[in-house]
């Protein structure tokens, strides 16, 4: 099947099998490997992206599916700076090994979007989704909190 | 006055994981690759009494399938067993099944095709015929006579013994306390779960007839002795093993895997590049999972606390196959612990590994140091309610003092350095302890049940000198390699042969370098995770990094200063004696004679290019192999508050606090983030983790969905407090902080949990303390209270 997808700005069209899943399209296809793969149920968030502007787990969708979208991923999230949030998660030390982080920014900054007051409750609830083995999560919610002062609620 | 050493300093990996750049294998692609599938047994045990693979075969886009048969054909070795105590009974495991499958997920067959779906299709078109076996998944049943048998060559499914001690006189000083604490227990298996599945890439190449191999490890180099001595047989020189970007491992990382035999074979056979990247189901029912003990301990003690002696009969669970160090978990790394923080004249641990249908058990983060230090905790909780004593007081009774470093223990340890006492009075101050048992007491006045669990534990890390290890029965010894190589321009390139997989090495060695040569950071490069770099290392576990991987490091930038010295005394006509380095900026200059000096730079070309003595050997390329004379042993005090659900059994934890004793530290920032990290992988053991088998063998939490992992909700921020008593064993005085975290956490909040129960009467309950484990208690308690 043939679908427009657009991806950080710029629209590829390509031929997939309809089986095929937006995660493997953007890793595969398109060669963004920065969106990573942690299970096969649904359950980690390794693989949050954006698509139009809600943030989506994309193992969970099929490529076909995103027909028409307009999606962002950790690669585009900001155009060669670095977004509050993933400056937040440097300062912080929110990572490690670094494999969860993709996701865990993706979906923070979705989270935090209207809500510069965000509370550590809010924000350890809104993480939920997604799993990091490493941190313990305490850095993580210290990055979120720094970078939804700083983004003001954009 | 150092720059960098001690400080908080950002680490220099982050920039490419925030932008999505980490470099994990998974997303290695190469021309021509073919993507390789694992058919995998859905029985714990069973004979295959035949393979059909040609509906497979002749799927479109599937290049090959290859079964345990065509391996073994081919002179495929068994993936052997790097530990090896006196008695042991091994059998072969081959990398693929050949006539038995023995878990569930054991590999029976692999196809290549040109993308992973259709692999993925062909699976399906796999026929086995299996003639299912009765399995045993139980450590301690599997002795049983009539068990069923995971291998013919293990009798009893017993592997191996390993006693410490005389039983008969510590049962001897047992029977002679006032008191005895006894206790059946278990330790839960776990499924490590590092968040990046494990992969693989393997590219032979017939040209130069070399072998690459990409693979997710924490030991690159080991991985590579193993395949060549064991395994596939290419010898060293002519394969070449990489590991980039690891996205954490906890352990699971360490071992040598089928997969890490299977694509690299498939790949010489096809001539062709072949990757393989575990699925999370296939890593829950592979990666090898931790603990799974079943244990049975007496502690005496008199009426005034004083410990008299311990009793350890431990049934550890191997699993299928004996992974790459399981023997060395539940023995050196487990009995050897028993004395923790305390004084006990008498000690007696045995163990038993055996074997059952189930996934290879390995090192999980801690490896034995936890189960020891869960067990021991917990039979001091217990005394301290058997005699009415405040825990910590009875704690502190039996501390081992700070003048009786160097203390040589009953089971085989001399712990080298610690201050107990103040330990605990620093983590009384920061958990407030005081005012939270007021806020227990009140808090049970109101008929709530709220608990406060504490723990003293002990780490043994940095494991050596080699000459013990390997006498205990490791095939390998535990120094450690570095390489300090200063470029003509003064750029410096690190090699070690550690290797990270999330604790950020590349910032913490660089700053031992930076301050240890007076350069700036950014002028250094660490290179770690390729064999064809780096000269043989031991790789990263066992918090084993710092002490033993960056004192190699820093004692070969002491050589690399002498030298410098020797050059630049040479240039400036001056004696050797009387130059002195300026680590603050990497000067050298005569005593005395400030402006007689040269710079780093100068010293780094000329070392090349220019003018050194006769006697002396161009290059500043200076390296260490590090056998450290004792291990280092970190030490903890954490105390943690929880409420129970009455109705529910749910729990909440309400507070953490942690005060560690880690000695020196190189970046708080990276310490303190290990030691989140670990405490949430223990409260995860206490409250939620377990690996759950059937007894047909089939594993009941294989999926996220069933296997509870620690979320962001599940955990407080927790306070963190440290002592830092160096450590005599290393010069850079570390101890080491990987695992302490992981090792406090569980006994801390299972504590507290029967703390917040014993008003109920409840002695003892299993972890994890899960909300059905809890609420069962509470039913119990109140049932034989009526
Ligand atoms: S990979 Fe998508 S939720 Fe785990
Ligand atoms: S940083 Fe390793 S999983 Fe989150």
């Amino acid at each position: 099947m043939q679908i427009t997808i657009t991806v950080n700005g710029t629209t590829h069209t390509r031929d997939v099998e309809p089986r095929t899943l937006l995660v493997d399209f953007l890793r595969d296809h398109l060669g963004l490997t920065g969106t990573n793969i942690g299970c096969d149920t649904s359950q980690c968030g390794a693989c949050t992206i954006h698509m139009d502007s809600q943030s989506v787990k994309s193992c969970t969708v099929l490529a076909v599916q995103a027909d028409g979208a307009d999606l962002t991923t950790i690669e585009g999230l900001a155009n060669g700076s670095l977004h509050p949030m993933q400056q937040a998660f440097w300062d912080n030390h929110g990572l490690q090994c670094g494999y969860c982080t993709p996701g865990m920014i993706m979906s923070a900054t979705k989270l935090v979007e209207g809500n510069p007051g965000i509370s550590e409750a809010e924000i350890r609830h809104g993480l939920e989704g997604n799993i990091c083995r490493c941190t313990g999560y305490q850095n993580i919610v210290k990055a979120v909190q720094q970078a939804a002062g700083e983004m003001g609620g954009d | 006055m150092s720059k960098y050493m001690g400080k908080a300093v950002k680490r220099v990996e982050d920039p490419r994981f925030i932008q999505g750049r980490g470099k994990y294998v998974a997303n290695l692609k190469l021309a021509n690759m073919g993507h390789a599938a694992i058919k995998r047994s859905p029985f714990a045990h069973a004979k295959i009494n035949g393979v059909d693979a040609s509906a497979a075969k002749a799927l479109d886009g599937v290049i090959a399938v290859y079964t345990g048969q065509d391996l073994q054909a081919a002179g495929v070795g068994s993936l052997p067993c790097g530990f090896n105590p006196p008695g042991i009974v091994t059998a072969p495991h081959m990398p693929l099944a050949v006539d038995k499958v023995r878990h569930v997920g054991d590999g029976v067959a692999v196809v290549i095709a040109n993308d992973i779906y259709t692999a993925y299709d062909a699976l399906d078109l796999i026929e086995v015929d299996y003639e299912p076996l009765p399995a045993v998944v139980d450590a301690k049943k599997a002795t049983a006579a009539d068990a069923p048998q995971v291998h013919d060559e293990i009798p009893n499914n017993t592997s191996f013994h390993w006693p410490l001690g005389e039983s008969d006189t510590v049962m001897g000083a047992m029977n002679e306390s006032d008191h005895v604490v006894e206790l059946d227990f278990i330790n839960q298996r776990l499924i490590p779960n590092a968040m990046e599945p494990r992969a693989c890439v393997a590219e032979w190449n017939a040209f130069t007839e070399e072998m690459t191999v990409w693979t997710s490890s924490q030991n690159p180099h080991l991985i590579r002795l193993l395949m060549s001595m064991a395994t596939l047989g290419i010898p060293e020189n002519r394969l070449r093993v990489i590991s980039p970007d690891v996205g954490g491992g906890f352990g699971s990382k360490i071992f040598h895997y089928p997969e890490e035999v299977i694509v690299p074979w498939c790949s010489k056979q096809l001539g062709q590049p072949v990757k393989w990247v575990s699925t999370r189901s296939e890593a829950f029912v592979t990666d090898a999972h931790g603990r799974d003990h079943v244990t049975t301990a007496k502690l005496g003690v008199n009426n005034d606390g004083t410990f008299t002696a311990l009793h350890v009969q431990t049934w550890a669970n191997m699993g299928a196959y004996l992974s790459t160090f399981a023997p060395m978990i539940p023995t050196a790394l487990y009995i050897t612990l028993f004395s923790g923080l305390y004084k006990i004249p008498h000690i007696f641990g045995e163990s038993w590994g055996t074997m059952t249908n189930t996934v290879p058990v390995d090192a999980y983060r801690g490896a034995g140091r936890p189960e020891a230090s869960y067990l021991l905790e917990r039979l001091i909780d217990i005394a301290a309610r058997d005699l009415n004593m405040d825990p910590i007081e009875l704690r502190r009774k039996n501390f081992i003092q700070p003048d009786e470093f160097p203390y040589q223990t009953p089971v085989a340890m001399v712990y080298d350095s610690g201050d107990y006492d103040q330990l605990f009075d620093k983590a009384m101050e920061v958990s407030g302890y005081n005012e939270m048992i007021e806020e227990r007491d009140r808090a049970r006045q109101e008929g709530r049940l709220v608990g406060i669990g504490v723990s003293g534990c002990i780490e043994a890390s940095g494991a050596g000198p080699s000459k013990v290890v390997t006498s205990l029965g490791a095939g390998v010894g535990l120094w450690e390699h570095g390489l300090v190589r200063v470029h003509p321009t003064g750029k410096i390139s690190v090699l070690t042969g550690t290797h990270a997989h999330g604790q950020g090495h590349e910032t913490t060695f660089a700053q031992l370098v930076a301050d240890e040569l007076g350069v700036p950071m950014d002028d250094i490069e660490i290179v770690h995770g390729d064999t064809s770099k780096t000269p043989f290392g031991l790789g990263t576990y066992a918090s084993r990094s710092a002490a033993v991987g960056g004192t190699a490091i820093m004692k070969s930038c002491e050589k690399i200063r002498e030298k410098m010295k020797a050059i630049a005394a040479y240039q400036l006509e001056a004696a050797v004696e009387d130059m002195v380095y300026d680590q603050e900026n990497g000067t050298i200059h005569v005593q005395g004679s400030p402006d007689r000096s040269k710079t780093f730079v100068d010293i780094s070309v000329a070392a090349l290019m220019g003018h050194i003595p006769d006697d002396m050997e161009p290059s500043l390329e200076e390296a260490t192999f590090f056998d450290p004379p004792n291990f280092t042993f970190p030490n903890s005090a954490h105390i943690a508050m929880v409420e129970v659900d009455k109705e529910s059994g749910e729990i909440s934890l309400l507070k953490y606090a942690a005060v560690d004793d880690v000695g020196n530290v190189i970046n708080p920032m990276i310490v303190e983030g290990q030691l989140q990290g670990g405490i949430v992988q223990g409260v995860g053991q206490a409250l939620l983790e377990h690996g759950i088998y059937d007894e047909d063998g089939q594993l009941l939490t294989g999926t996220f969905l069933d296997y509870a992992m620690p979320r962001a909700d599940d955990v407080p921020m927790s306070a963190l407090g440290r002592i830092e008593i160096p450590s005599p064993s290393n010069p850079l005085g570390v101890k080491g902080a990987g695992e302490m975290g992981t090792i406090a956490g569980t006994p801390t909040v299972a504590n507290a949990v029967m703390d917040a129960l014993h008003p109920l009467g409840v002695r003892h309950v299993d972890i994890p303390h899960t909300a059905a484990a809890i609420h069962g208690a509470i039913q119990s308690a109140s049932v034989s209270a009526d």
